[in-house]
């Protein structure tokens, strides 16, 4: 194809994506829009913008405390993944295991397991440790539950770093873990990255445990307080389409910025078998 | 076995242990209980707890709502899943072969994907709005109750989810397709292939197998979606959009029968093992080429 020709193709892809990603930017539009003008359409522009509904859903809801919760709650799973999965993660990819094949079966087939499945079970447990609606409880099940993806990715990032240093390091005499801390884990920060961003994500837009484990505002995460968002006669659609671009935001900052450790995880784990 | 071999043998299971141990308690223990929770009759809040065999299962048998739920949950997993592949290829196919601003290409779709499934409901709630949601505005066909009508319900709660969906499709196969080195490209057009014959020749033929391990991951997801009818109808109108996932958690959760919600639980369970262990069969065969 010819240069201009081949512009003009490019454009029009990104136009196409971008009329794709319009759900989103309709809701942005909507959430800056005056109170008035959101059920009086055409026009689709409003005539100004305005942060009223982000200051109500920022002083009057709960959506702030829910937000400090998806924080929280999210740092500490991804932190608990990455912490219990890289040494599972070496020994899967470099050391010698009795039965391997069928353990990394069973990590396989664990991550099919559906969540509904668990969840009443896991009711229970959460009811008789007294771990309904903490943090603590929301962060061991989030964290177990996406433990068979980290571990899975972590594997696959260790094992496509060279041997050469881990050797250097045991003819040196350092042992397993000395050699995991100083030699394995700072030549797999960007697998970390990856695999930290795609277990933070998980846990960030958890609908179902939440949902379930949480009763108040000490744990709610901001799914939940967004599917609970309260209308006192009508539904106040402004201030909900603000409260979703505030539950979509660390998102969206990934997708962009984070983009490369992003894709490379979520291609990592489909691609490498 | 010599005593270094056993020695490394001791540290990898010692390493691995404490992924052992939580996947023990808080998956497959669960996983094991709510087989045996299946078999009760359990309503906590009047003390009931008894062993009931396979009443439950017995009952679901000739439950009118477990059979709606069933064809509902094979409805949206069939038609959802066929056309976030048809999309999600055919976006692939024209990302692969931009030149210029892939990064910006791949921020717009992956949008989408990222964003919560409860801000995804809450978003498709609001365009399909019956005065003054976009898709009505656009069709210029005012009042149109999408989620009201039980006949486009489901349609529109499938559409919602192939929104959501399909870019992971599409980064799959795009991700694969960028691994297609130039050379074949080249040698298709020397052998005179047109853009056609190298697309079905070359192309399509290479993505076969990561397209079968996209159809296997978002099976497995369609089965167990739970977050965006429960948030956007609810599974009304008239149970229209009543998953079994979302019958389950009303059981559970709503009528408070522990015992029966996790015999559905378990119907659950069993279709997204059944459907993984038949993909796997199925991938087996060769190693993935990627």
């Amino acid at each position: 194809m010819r240069r201009p020709a081949r512009t003009a193709v490019d454009l029009l892809v990104l136009v196409a994506l971008a009329a794709y990603a319009a759900p989103f930017f309709w809701q942005l539009l909507t959430s800056l829009k005056p109170e008035g003008e959101l059920l009086r359409v055409p026009p689709l522009l409003p005539s100004r913008l305005t942060l009223a509904h982000y200051r109500v859903v920022l002083e009057q809801s709960l959506i702030p405390r829910a937000l400090v919760n998806s924080v929280g709650i999210a740092t500490l799973t991804t932190l608990l993944a990455l912490v219990l999965g890289v040494p599972g993660a070496y020994a899967i990819a470099r050391l010698p295991l009795p039965g391997k094949s069928a353990l990394l079966l069973a990590i396989v087939a664990s991550t099919a397991f559906p969540q509904i499945a668990t969840v009443s079970p896991l009711y229970l447990l959460m009811r008789a440790l007294g771990l309904r609606d903490t943090w603590a409880g929301l962060v061991l099940v989030h964290a177990s539950f996406a433990l068979p993806l980290t571990v899975w990715l972590l594997a696959g990032f260790i094992r496509e770093l060279p041997l050469a240093a881990e050797e250097a390091a045991s003819v040196d005499g350092a042992g397993t873990v000395g050699t995991l801390r100083w030699v394995v884990v700072p030549q797999l920060l960007p697998g970390l990255a990856s695999t930290a961003l795609l277990t933070f994500l998980f846990s960030w837009n958890e609908f179902l445990f939440a949902y379930t484990f949480t009763a108040s505002e000490a744990s709610r995460t901001i799914p939940v307080a967004l599917a609970l968002f309260p209308g006192v006669y009508e539904v106040p659609w402004g201030d909900i389409a603000a409260a979703s671009m505030l539950a979509s935001l660390p998102p969206v900052l990934i997708v962009i910025v984070l983009q490369r450790f992003l894709v490379s995880g979520l291609v990592a784990g489909a691609l490498k078998e | 076995m010599t005593g270094r071999t056993r020695a490394a043998r001791r540290q990898a299971l010692l390493l691995l242990a404490p992924t052992l141990v939580a996947l023990t308690a808080l998956t497959v223990y669960p996983g094991c209980w709510v087989v045996w929770l299946s078999l009760q009759h359990r309503v906590p809040i009047f003390g009931v707890a008894r062993f009931a065999g396979l009443d439950n299962f017995a009952f679901l048998a000739v439950d009118p709502r477990f059979w709606s739920a069933a064809r509902t949950t094979a409805a949206f997993t069939a038609l959802s899943v066929a056309l976030e592949l048809l999309l999600g290829v055919a976006v692939a196919l024209a990302l692969a072969r931009q030149e210029r601003g892939r990064r910006l290409g791949l921020s717009l779709l992956l949008l989408a994907w990222a964003m919560p499934s409860v801000v995804t409901a809450k978003l498709y709630e609001w365009l399909y709005h019956p005065t003054a949601g976009l898709i009505n505005v656009l069709l210029g066909a005012h009042a149109i109750n999408w989620l009201g009508d039980p006949r486009l319900a489901l349609p529109a709660v499938i559409l919602a989810d192939v929104w959501r969906s399909m870019p992971f499709v599409a980064l799959l196969c795009y991700a694969r397709l960028r691994t297609i080195p130039a050379e074949l490209y080249e040698a298709a057009q020397v052998d005179g292939a047109g853009r056609l014959a190298t697309l079905g020749r070359v192309t399509l033929p290479l993505l076969g197998r990561i397209v079968l391990l996209a159809l296997l991951f978002r099976t497995l997801d369609a089965l167990r979606a739970f977050d965006i009818m429960f948030v956007l109808t609810g599974g009304g109108p008239a149970g229209t959009t009543e998953t079994l996932t979302v019958y389950a958690y009303r059981s559970l959760f709503q009528m408070l029968q522990l015992g029966f919600g996790s015999a559905i639980s378990v119907v659950v369970f069993a279709l997204v093992m059944g459907a993984a262990w038949a993909y796997l069969r199925l991938l087996r065969p060769r190693a993935v080429v990627a």
